[in-house]
């Protein structure tokens, strides 16, 4: 089968589910990563409702403000990627290369505040680890507080790491002129993915930093 | 994917995501009863984890199986926290 055509093949809806192969892989990843984020999200809940003790309202610990600022750049990424995908499924390759880029540096952005945020928090003894907890330093909440926000937030900005590093491998192939309006499955993908990610977040944010 | 050719409307989704997350923030803050705040915040995130979903995942526009495969984990993960905390 020539590349073109098994590219063609692969979009056409396929009986069952009636979506291509790859992106039904997709979507099934994304149902796993659901009970992923759940073991993780429901820990902290559990352990919170069990030892109330060793947590505090998040206000007194975290920066509120400084995330809700990168909440709102994440959601703009999100509008950069669809952008993206619809650009792509117009043929517009300019536009496509350009929202890609835009989503690349927002995700990027969202990292790096992710990562200013950790200094700041290690700095005021905020730390995953019991030894080191609040060594000099007045703090609420305990170890657990420090080790169940590093395990969510450090794995969430793990998958957004990856999806940026994916993303430049799409860029590449979009300034090769390898998509167009009849093979753009690769943008799609990658888009429920950056998506999917945005909503962890959506919610991480809210249980996480705001309850 | 949004049927024939018709763009959805991505930038006014934006723009109640953004009024969504201020509104969040700004009633995280009021000095109500502790559950209240809870209930209100997770309506909200969950208001804003479904436009999400179903405008930029293009959830809307796919077939309804797709939609029964999507909603197949949450079951399985409402069980998974509500049988642990039981336990304590």
């Amino acid at each position: 089968m020539s590349h073109a055509a098994a590219a063609t093949a692969d979009r056409h809806p396929m009986p069952g589910m009636m979506i291509y192969n790859v992106k039904l892989g997709m979507w099934i990843f994304l149902l796993s990563e659901v009970m992923f984020f759940t073991g993780l999200i429901g820990s902290y809940i559990i352990l919170r409702f069990a030892h109330p003790e060793h947590f505090a309202d998040p206000g007194q610990v975290l920066n509120v403000p400084l995330t809700a600022f990168n909440t709102f750049v994440l959601i703009c990424s999100s509008v950069t990627m669809v952008k993206a995908y619809a650009a792509i499924t117009q043929d517009d390759q300019k536009g496509l290369r350009f929202w890609l880029l835009m989503t690349i540096l927002l995700g990027t952005f969202f990292v790096g505040v992710q990562v200013f945020e950790y200094i700041k928090l290690a700095e005021e003894g905020f730390v995953p680890v019991v030894e080191m907890y609040g060594v000099g330093h007045e703090l609420a909440g305990g170890p657990l507080y420090g080790a169940t926000f590093y395990a969510m937030t450090g794995f969430h900005g793990t998958h957004v790491t990856i999806g940026v590093l994916c993303m430049w491998f799409v860029l590449y192939r979009a300034w090769q002129g390898k998509y167009s309006k009849d093979n753009y499955g690769a943008v799609e993908i990658i888009g429920l993915y950056w998506h999917f990610v945005d909503l962890v977040w959506i919610l991480l944010f809210t249980i996480v930093y705001l309850i | 994917m949004a049927g024939n050719g018709e763009q959805p409307r991505y930038f006014l989704i934006w723009f109640i995501l953004f009024v969504l997350t201020l509104a969040e923030v700004g009633y995280a803050f009021l000095s109500l009863p502790k559950w209240i705040l809870a209930t209100g915040l997770i309506i909200m995130a969950v208001w804003k984890a479904l436009l999400v979903a179903l405008y930029y995942m293009h959830l809307r526009w796919e077939p309804k199986r797709l939609w029964i495969l999507a909603a197949s984990p949450l079951p399985l993960a409402v069980i998974l926290v509500v049988a642990v905390l039981t336990e304590f």
